[in-house]
């Protein structure tokens, strides 16, 4: 069978991007053949601006080449323009004749330069700054040339101004408005912007209407005339007023092109044309009204018409939020989202003059809606962060100003989440402690492999790949390396992971309205790229169902990790851990001896207290688990859980029922706790402490809860983590006696196990619902309190200890190995024939 | 010389799942996928050598517990970018009963 012939018009970021998605979900579907107008192969256009600052090369800022063509079988035609486009006969053609035939073409022509419409706009020595052609007429034109004027003072332009001063031209910048990059800045920041690229020596003339274009003698360009009269000297002229959706193509051809955003090819969500055969990616297409000019979302509509050009038929693009960052070193600009006056929008502003910080957040109804950094950017990805994910701010806005690393470090922080740190890192300086990748090495490779997200870094380099503490400081890395191209990705539309579109919320959504009890029917109902998902979005169901469904949906051991599945703990050596409960910190003469017997018994080489009060036998042969469990057992002692996302631990002091200065009985509440919770699976593991007296000695302060007892009562805290990076227990609420513990521990707990998203730990839904929701919901809410409760305990209701069941020959297969037959070389007929061939 | 063994009936292999046969040198992972499909690999990991027995199976792939290299069982090769690669042997079923080729 033929295979199907995909057309790209277009060998840029968009178009190949696209491509690049396509291959890697259906390598083998289509023929594909790409016509690109530039005689190169595909290039990094963002970065022709540190290119002509002279900071990087051409050689620099290739993306795919003439390997990358070679190797996936595409057909380039590099220094073709296509001329034509025959919707009928599913026909393009290009300028020297060369055509190509297609079952389905992929429209990404990206957008022409605006040029000013005065006399004199066609003179020798006056260009855009679009591609490699205007980047060398440049560099060239410096070599000899003195005087260059810059139309525009937008981002483009300033880059382009700040190029040409770097290789020796004396630059006038001209703007039509009064401040500089308008579209991004306020009057305020425009203005300390201005005042330090005047120290560069850029001139800027601001409020001027460009007449005509003078000629020189020689005939190429000599100046510029105002409509106020006044006259510029200029031996070369960058108009850099805008840009237009180069849809020439698509019009003529008579698809729909919007009037609107410049008439780009108007798109669908799932970037198609309305010719069902085309689509459209990049700054020449139109959806929903708006063109975007950044790389960023870009990459998003080529992710989503690679979905559909494979024929998944699921994503859709939903239109992006952009933030913008000026390439120009030593000047740090950072802008996003909205950033006007108006009704019921809020201003955070700090203006150093003389310090050149200026920083302005806007807030609308308790969320970040634009932010612009001037001076100070290293927070830029972080308020980027807030604006996507539209976090509630209320409870940060105090701090907000000083950026994260105030924000979440006020209380002395021993994690190394890094904040702001990336820039000043040198090369050797490890990044990530777990795979032991160091900054030298993620910049290398974002900027040689053309790396543009998170995940594409965790995947080429396996930075932030384990415990994900160090994902701050390679978004920052990237964020610093890619300038404006970089997004931070927004959790709370993230897709579960690459078998499904589907974000976390939408999958338990889904299982709790249509009441799904098995792995197999979400994954139906939610169209599932793969036959039966991953080692990420398997564990995340089979959660999602047996915490929504307990005692009804289908718990499928093949669906958890190996650790629930043998109920030990993994080690390097393949052997495993065992951590029997003990409750609350308590143990017994006749518990130690059964241990004791059991590490002789089985040769256990290593035998540790744990950080969590309790002892770890490390070191255990897989065969001999279920043996060890029930001479455990038999002592009357029953799984830790120390290997599951579940109940942990519940530390305790030894309290008022020893100790001279507590309050209240420590011991007896934890083992309270701990036994209404055992069973209890979670999105994550789950620790509790409780302190007879403030002094604290168990720790509450960094617990999942946190119980500290006080004379008239108890102090309840939440969400503490004293993990990857220690968080500090929030203050939830003070409580009377030992049976409110339980009920609000519980309704807190059973609504991070409802809410939570699999691997959140508490800290981190709290977070993300706000601490005043968990409030809501617990405190204020007598009703909802209750109804937690009773789901929490009917969740728990008749757990049963899975060593115990083990023991008794439970899931054998296991645990047994299987040994070669007999019958060695024993074959039948059949088989003898087919190892006779 | 490569001798056939036979091992054990395919309802003992959980579906998804997978058992280990034990051996002198280095042990053997069979693996039952969700359509059936039997894969024999050695049980160690081309990464740090993880027990890839004790690893999520999901299509024909394997994630190794440790680390979380993809293992592609047809071939024993890791899945891009990680590089590297686990011997696999002949499985056949026949009459139910599954069956093992293992070279000398
Ligand atoms: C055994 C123990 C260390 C010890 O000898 O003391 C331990 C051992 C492991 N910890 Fe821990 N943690 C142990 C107490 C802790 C504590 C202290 C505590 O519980 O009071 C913490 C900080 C408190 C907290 O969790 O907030 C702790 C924070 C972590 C983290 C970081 C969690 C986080 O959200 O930041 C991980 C990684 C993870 O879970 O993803 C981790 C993961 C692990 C794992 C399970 C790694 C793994 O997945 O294989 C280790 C298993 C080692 C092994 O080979 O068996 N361990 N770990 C402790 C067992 C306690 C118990 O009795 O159950
Ligand atoms: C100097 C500069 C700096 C920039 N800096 C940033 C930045 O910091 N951050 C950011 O996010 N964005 C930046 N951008 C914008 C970014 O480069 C564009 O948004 C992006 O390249 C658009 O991708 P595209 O595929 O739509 O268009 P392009 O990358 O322009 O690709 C379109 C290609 O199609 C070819 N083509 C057009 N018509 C035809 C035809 N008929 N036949 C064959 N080929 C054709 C063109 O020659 C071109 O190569 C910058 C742009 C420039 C010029
Ligand atoms: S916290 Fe300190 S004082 Fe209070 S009970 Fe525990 S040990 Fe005693
Ligand atoms: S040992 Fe298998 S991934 Fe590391």
């Amino acid at each position: 069978m033929r295979k199907q012939r995909l057309v790209v018009v277009g060998n840029g970021m968009a178009g190949i991007r696209a491509v690049e998605e396509l291959l890697k979900i259906a390598p083998d579907l289509y023929d594909i053949t790409v016509f690109g107008a530039e005689p190169h192969f595909n290039y990094n256009r963002i970065l022709l601006s540190p290119v002509l600052a002279g900071e990087m090369t051409l050689a620099d800022i290739v993306l795919n080449d003439a390997n990358w063509y070679q190797q996936n079988h595409i057909t380039l035609h590099a220094g073709k323009r296509v001329v034509k486009l025959d919707r009928v006969a599913r026909q393009v053609i290009a300028d020297d004749g060369t055509f190509a035939d297609y079952d389905r073409l992929l429209l990404a022509t990206g957008s022409l330069p605006f040029m000013l419409p005065v006399p004199g706009k066609d003179l020798e020595g006056v260009i855009a700054y679009r591609d490699i052609a205007d980047t060398e007429a440049m560099i060239a034109t410096a070599k000899n040339h003195k005087h260059a004027v810059v139309i525009g003072a937008g981002l483009l332009g300033l880059e382009a101004a700040n190029g040409l001063a770097l290789r020796g031209m004396d630059v006038t910048v001209v703007h039509l408005l009064d401040w500089i990059m308008e579209r991004q800045l306020d009057r305020a920041g425009a203005e300390m912007l201005q005042a330090s690229l005047e120290t560069k020596g850029l001139k800027f003339l601001l409020g001027k209407q460009t007449e005509m274009l003078i000629a020189a003698d020689s005939g190429r360009v000599g100046g510029v005339r105002f409509k106020d009269g006044s006259e510029v000297a200029a031996d070369l002229v960058v108009m850099a007023a805008g840009i237009r959706p180069n849809a020439t193509l698509a019009h003529a051809a008579g698809l729909y092109c919007g009037t609107r955003a410049g008439g780009g090819v108007v798109v669908s969500d799932t970037m198609q044309t309305y010719d069902p055969r085309i689509y459209a990616v990049g700054e020449c297409a139109a959806h929903r009204g708006t063109v975007y000019g950044l790389v960023a979302p870009l990459f998003e509509q080529a992710k989503v018409c690679a979905t559909h050009l494979a024929e998944f038929g699921i994503g859709r693009y939903q239109g992006s939020v952009t933030s913008t960052k000026l390439k120009v070193t030593g000047v740090d600009v950072f802008s996003a989202g909205n950033f006007g006056t108006g009704d019921g929008l809020e201003d955070i502003i700090l203006h150093d003059k003389n310090g050149g910080v200026y920083k302005r957040l806007v807030i609308e109804k308790n969320k970040l809606i634009g932010a612009v950094l001037y001076g100070d950017t290293a927070d830029g990805s972080w308020y980027f962060q807030l604006l996507k994910d539209q976090t509630d701010v209320s409870a940060i806005r105090d701090s907000l100003m000083f950026g994260d690393a105030f924000t979440n470090n006020q209380i002395g922080d021993v994690g190394h989440a890094g904040n702001n740190k990336a820039a000043a890192m040198a090369d050797s300086a490890e990044v990530c402690g777990c795979n032991g990748v160091c900054k030298g090495t993620i910049v290398k490779a974002i900027r040689e492999q053309g790396l543009f997200t998170l995940d594409d870094v965790k995947k080429q380099t396996k930075a932030s790949s384990s415990c994900g503490s160090c994902t701050g400081l390679v978004e920052q890395l990237l964020a610093s390396t890619l300038g404006g191209a970089f997004t931070p990705t927004n959790r709370s539309i993230k897709p579960i992971c690459g078998c499904t579109e589907h974000t976390h919320g939408e999958a338990r959504e889904q299982i709790r309205t249509a009441k799904m009890l098995s792995i197999g029917e979400v994954m139906r109902a939610l169209d599932w790229k793969t036959p039966n998902g991953c080692a990420t979005c398997r564990p995340a169901l089979n959660y999602y169902l047996i915490s929504t469904w307990p005692h009804e949906a289908e718990d499928d051991p093949q669906s958890r990790f190996i650790n629930e599945r043998a109920h030990a703990n993994i080690q390097n050596d393949g052997t495993y851990s065992v951590v029997p409960r003990m409750w609350g910190g308590l143990t017994t003469p006749n518990e130690l001896r059964a241990i004791a017997d059991v590490a002789e018994k089985f040769a256990i080489p290593t035998v540790k207290v744990t950080g969590g009060q309790r002892i770890d036998l490390l070191g255990a042969k897989k065969a001999d688990l279920p043996a060890i469990w029930s001479d455990l057992g038999a002592a009357g002692m029953v799984s830790g859980h120390a290997y599951g996302k579940s109940l942990r631990t519940v530390k305790t002091c030894v309290g008022s029922e020893h100790c001279r200065f507590g309050t209240q009985r420590s011991m007896d509440m934890g083992v309270k706790l701990e036994k209404m919770l055992f069973g209890m699976w979670s999105p994550h593991k789950v620790k509790l402490a409780v302190s007879g007296c403030p002094r604290n000695c168990a720790e509450a302060g960094i617990k999942d809860v946190g119980v500290i007892g006080v004379d008239s009562g108890y102090e309840l805290y939440v969400a503490g983590n004293g993990g990857i990076k220690t968080e500090v227990a929030e203050f939830l609420c003070k409580v009377k006696n030992d049976e409110e513990v339980m009920e609000y521990s519980a309704a807190y707990l059973q609504l991070y196990r409802e809410e939570g998203w699999y691997l959140e730990r508490t800290v981190h839904f709290t977070q993300r619902v706000g601490l005043d929701y968990v409030k809501r919901r617990i405190v204020d809410d007598d009703v909802s309190r209750r109804e937690l409760r009773e789901r929490l305990l009917y969740a728990v209701q008749g757990a049963v200890d899975p060593w115990a069941e083990r023991a008794q020959g439970v899931a054998k297969q296991e645990f047994t190995p299987l040994t070669m037959g007999a019958e060695k070389g024993a074959r039948d007929e059949r088989l003898a024939q087919t190892l006779s061939h | 010389m490569s001798d056939w063994h036979k091992l054990c009936r395919i309802e003992e292999i959980p579906v998804q799942g997978s058992r280990i046969v034990e051996r002198e040198g280095n042990n053997i992972a069979v693996f039952r996928a969700h359509d059936d499909a039997l894969f024999a690999i050695t049980d160690i990991c081309p990464h740090k050598g993880g027990p890839l027995s004790a690893g999520i199976m999901h299509g024909h792939k394997v994630t190794c517990p440790l680390h979380a290299w993809n293992i592609d069982l047809t071939s024993g090769e890791a899945c891009s970018p990680d590089a590297g690669c686990a011997k696999t042997y002949a499985t056949r079923v026949d009459a139910g009963v599954v069956w093992l080729q293992v070279g000398e």
